[in-house]
């Protein structure tokens, strides 16, 4: 076949080749220069659970782990990731390290529609790996930058704070 | 009702138990399925412009470059979408004398307010879309702007819709008793103007929708996140002139909606068009900037009003008037008037007087629409009721649970008819003034903020009692010609193996709808909640109903399912009984096996009796024909409304120096009559009373003098975050209807119809000794500090 029209290829038809490790997998895609991390990880990826809620960093639902730290995939290009290691609602759940925690927050109900839960979850685990005992005061705070419109809050401080205590006494949460 | 409905230690009872949502569990591992997840084959996305006038003449509109952008499938204005959609218009039958101007997908030549939807764009991607949408050139001709109640309300100002003499929408009086009398004779008067801001609903995921046409089959299919699908169906029918039956409207995970996803919204009604138009999947999710000029908003409300009462604090009279601000447009199908008829009718609920006249203007301006939001009226009534009351009690020297102890209807004085024509079956204010007084430790509260103000620190104690409207019958729509539907159905069936599947018209939005049914079901047939799998949210599937919206999930939803259980029950046992060669009546089902109804002994699986049905009929006496598929449909008779009642209290302290305001403790004590499961009905309440919180102290859509929405954004519209947000004491009485075999009533608005009223007098409370008042929603440090003159 000829007769393709060079010319009907311009510069935001360009996109880059990216690699990533994302839940302990290698894998490459093409994204746009403008694409955001939430976005190539939603759409090429597949990986769903990770959710956008205002797209400005202000309401925690795209929270993934980057590097072992959470990270707002919607104020990153997925071209700044390139290299980065992934971990997103998928990953720690297959991998069991958040089992507790899910376990306590399903206990408990704290969550009603779901759409936040993802984002928390990754925030209560980056909590928990850098303090192993927080007071309700440190949870609330860790979690500020992470809107519930359902729950009012006061469970997830509860589940966090369980998991918490459980976790100190070297004992899983039930 | 019958007591074994109760008794937790009867074998499979699980009406009244916390059990966790099993479907919640896919939701903690990401497997979520919401629209904004979705993509189909062939699926293209469509974008929107938005127009940057609140008020505008459309001259032209120049597509030509965003047509030929590659990747660009389709550019449509409100003349191609007007060629295949019939317009609609925002008003119901039962409110005399409203009016509102036609609607349809797109504007054809006028643009009403800023952000309003003007041109699709569908595209490969939502990127492309948006790139064709800046190429879109569209000439508009400023026209005069009315943004505020009162110059929407001048004689001779602008007039909004060409053709009407006026910026009505909508009027409405009540006058019950002698008012006028009762103000004569009062020995004490209190009044007051409050104001009401608009907020708004802000789902943490945004409207989201895939509209699928199918050429070949004449078959729209809608994923769409909303609360009623059953509606949906409806409109996209009649509207698009497809039928009924070749419409499926499908309700997945949904990320929230709170009254806000139940409306029509003209890009929704416009991706079904280019569906249409296309024959091709059309994608659809709103931005928060979006969320923020296209969702309703809520409330908007300016309320002058007074209350007469005697010398020893006994309320006579109540004399209102609501002016409310709804849009340009009143929202189809629910309107934009139910939210100022429930404040006017709500007003002063509680309470025994007699005497109560209110007017209520609904006023058109060129702002995005309002319209019901989660508590629909309730905030407003109850704040302005609650306000005047402590207003009263401080005119008086009463404590504010004095006041109210003396005024309330007595438990033992039901049934009652309210001022405002509300018909009660049975409340129980005084039982929740005096747990409340219990659990807030009144008392203590009182004497640490004595003790308190002696060092300078100023805490406020504020009460509020509330009346919640639920399991609403015919008479909220239905009577006004909306084919909004009050009954719920189900289908339930024992599978071959044994389980039951109930497919019901109530929907999940997270609130724990499948959990209750199928603990509903699980009880009323006698076996394992595990066993029952219920399905929501599918018009192709489930049968017609109402859906889950003004609290009706678990009483209307949950007496269908329970009344549909026990026939299920009754056919199993007729068939049971058959093959045991015993009376029906001598036999009972626990645990999956059915059983001798005296001695429990178990005599045949329910599964044994599935497989001899469906595979064996041959073994069953001749002309037996097992039913194990039962449909039933439940509507409510009896009282038009179930009413709730409860009342909360704040404890919070004002920074007198910055205005800021800490909520440190909030207390609720609530009854929606019998409890299915405690623990999501208190996660109902704490989620309600932490948006009524939102709406207390921080919530406000800001708008310019042109018109333009200045806070669109989550950086700049403030939501409570867990930071600012107290832990919740909860308390409940029960007073189940008699209605209803259940008796369960509804919780979903209970906690956002008080936290307002609550926070209100807290924070007058606390401001007492400077001899400040507050009267303006949400409450934000700079009325504090002008209300101090500190600003
Ligand atoms: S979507 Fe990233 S913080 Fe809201
Ligand atoms: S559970 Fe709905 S936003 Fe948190």
């Amino acid at each position: 076949m000829s007769g393709f029209d060079g010319t009907l290829l311009d510069e935001s038809d360009a996109t880059v080749r990216v690699r990533f490790v994302v839940n302990g997998r290698k894998v490459a895609c093409e994204v746009a220069p403008r694409e955001t991390l939430v976005d190539c990880l939603r759409n090429a990826l597949e990986l769903t659970g990770t959710h956008a809620g205002c797209e400005m960093g202000a309401c925690g639902a795209c929270l993934v782990q980057l590097d072992g730290r959470a990270v707002h995939s919607c104020l990153m290009f997925a071209v700044q990731a390139d290299g980065a290691t992934i971990d997103t609602i998928e990953g720690l759940t297959e991998s069991g390290v958040i089992a507790d925690l899910q376990a306590e927050f399903h206990r408990r109900n704290a969550l009603q529609c779901g759409f936040c839960t993802p984002g928390m979850l990754v925030n209560a685990h980056e909590l928990l790996s850098q303090v192993a005992q927080p007071s309700r005061e440190e949870i609330r705070d860790a979690l500020s930058g992470n809107y519930c419109r359902c729950t009012g809050y006061e469970a997830i401080v509860d589940a966090i704070d369980a998991v918490a205590k459980a976790r100190s006494e070297g004992g899983g949460a039930t | 009702m019958s007591a074994p409905l109760t008794s937790l230690d009867r074998p499979n009872s699980y009406i009244g138990r916390s059990v966790p949502r099993p479907n919640a569990k896919r939701l903690l591992a990401g497997r979520g399925r919401y629209v904004s997840d979705l993509k189909l084959p062939r699926m293209l996305h469509a974008g929107f412009l938005r127009s940057p006038h609140a008020h505008a003449k459309i001259v032209s509109i120049d597509t030509e470059q965003a047509r030929a952008l590659d990747g660009v499938h389709l550019v449509a204005t409100g003349t191609d979408l007007a060629r295949i959609c019939t317009p609609w218009t925002g008003t119901l039958d039962h409110f005399k004398g409203m009016t509102s101007a036609p609607q349809l997908p797109l504007p054809v030549d006028r643009v009403v307010w800023a952000g309003q939807a003007v041109v699709a764009v569908v595209a490969e991607s939502r990127a492309i879309a948006e790139d064709a949408l800046e190429l879109i050139e569209i000439a508009y001709e400023d026209l005069p702007v009315v943004v505020d109640i009162d110059s929407a309300r001048e004689a001779g100002g602008p007039v909004i819709n060409p053709g009407s003499a006026n910026n009505t929408c909508f009027r409405s009086q009540l006058d019950n008793g002698t008012v006028d009398a009762a103000f004569a004779h009062a020995t004490h008067v209190v009044e007051e103007e409050f104001t009401f801001g608009r907020h708004t609903a802000v789902t943490l995921e945004p409207r989201a929708i895939v509209a699928d046409y199918d050429p070949a089959a004449g078959m729209l299919t809608v994923h769409h996140a909303t609360q009623t699908p059953y509606q949906f169906q409806d409109l996209y029918s009649r509207h698009y002139g497809i039928p009924e039956a070749r419409v499926r409207v499908i309700a997945t995970d949904i990320g929230g909606s709170f009254g806000m996803k139940l409306h029509v919204y003209h890009e929704d009604m416009a991706v079904v068009g280019l569906s249409i138009l296309l024959g091709r999947p059309v994608k659809y999710v709103a931005d928060r900037i979006e969320s923020f000029v296209s969702d309703i908003h809520a409330r908007d409300h300016r309320v002058r009003a007074r209350m007469a009462l005697d010398a020893k604090g006994e309320i006579l009279a109540m004399d209102v008037l609501d002016l409310t601000a709804v849009g340009a447009f009143s929202t189809y199908p629910r309107t934009s008037v139910v939210e100022g008829n429930q404040v006017i009718r709500l007003m002063g609920a509680p309470y025994r007087f007699k005497n109560y006249r209110a007017s209520l203007e609904v006023i058109f301006q060129n702002k995005v629409q309002t319209s019901q939001y989660r508590a629909v009226g309730h905030p407003i009534a109850c704040a302005v009721t609650e306000r005047l009351v402590d207003m009263a009690a401080s005119k008086l020297g009463l404590d504010p649970f004095a006041i109210r102890a003396q005024n309330v209807i007595a438990d033992d004085a039901y049934p009652q008819t309210s001022a405002t024509g509300y018909r009660f079956e049975a409340l129980s204010h005084q039982a929740c003034l005096k747990r409340l007084h219990e659990i807030m430790d009144y008392d203590g509260l009182r004497a640490e903020q004595a003790d308190l103000r002696q060092r300078g620190v100023y805490r406020g104690i504020g009460i509020a009692t509330f009346v919640e409207i639920t399991n609403p019958s015919p008479a909220f729509y239905g009577v006004g010609g909306a084919r909004i539907s009050s009954q719920d159905g189900a289908i339930l069936s024992l599978t071959p193996s044994g389980e039951v599947r109930c497919m019901i018209s109530v929907t999940e939005q997270g609130q724990g709808t499948e959990a209750i049914i199928s603990q509903i079901v699980a009880d009323q047939l006698g076996l394992a909640p595990e066993h029952v799998k219920v399905i929501t949210g599918d018009t192709e599937v489930t049968p017609h109903g109402g859906a889950t919206w003004a609290c009706r999930g678990a009483g209307i939803g949950g007496e269908t399912a329970l009344q549909a259980t026990r026939g299920l029950k009754r056919n199993i046992l007729e068939i049971a009984a058959l093959i045991l060669q015993e009376q029906p009546s001598a036999l009972d089902i626990v645990d999956g096996e059915v059983v001798d109804a005296g001695t429990r002994k178990p005599r045949l699986p329910i599964a044994e009796i599935a497989r001899i049905a469906y595979f064996r009929s041959d073994t069953l006496p001749p002309g037996t024909q097992a039913q194990l598929t039962v449909s039933h449909h439940f509507a409510p008779q009896g009282y038009p409304f179930a009413f709730t009642n409860g009342i909360q209290g704040c404890s919070l302290e004002v920074d007198v120096e910055t205005g800021f305001i800490r909520v440190l403790k909030h207390f609720i004590v609530e009854d929606c009559g019998r409890v299915i499961n405690p623990m999501l009905v208190d996660e109902q309440l704490r989620g309600g009373i932490v948006q009524g919180l939102g709406a207390a102290l921080f919530e406000e859509c800001r708008y310019s003098e042109t018109g333009q929405l200045m806070n669109g954004s989550l950086a700049d519209y403030l939501v409570p975050m867990p930071m600012e947000m107290p832990d919740i004491v909860i308390a409940h009485v029960e007073t189940p209807t008699a209605d209803t075999e259940l008796g369960a009533k509804g919780v979903g608005e209970a906690g956002t119809a008080a936290a307002s009223a609550c926070v209100l007098n807290a924070v007058n409370d606390a401001l007492a000794p400077f001899g400040a008042t507050i009267n303006s929603i949400p409450i934000t440090p700079a009325k504090v500090l002008k209300a101090l003159k500190r600003f």
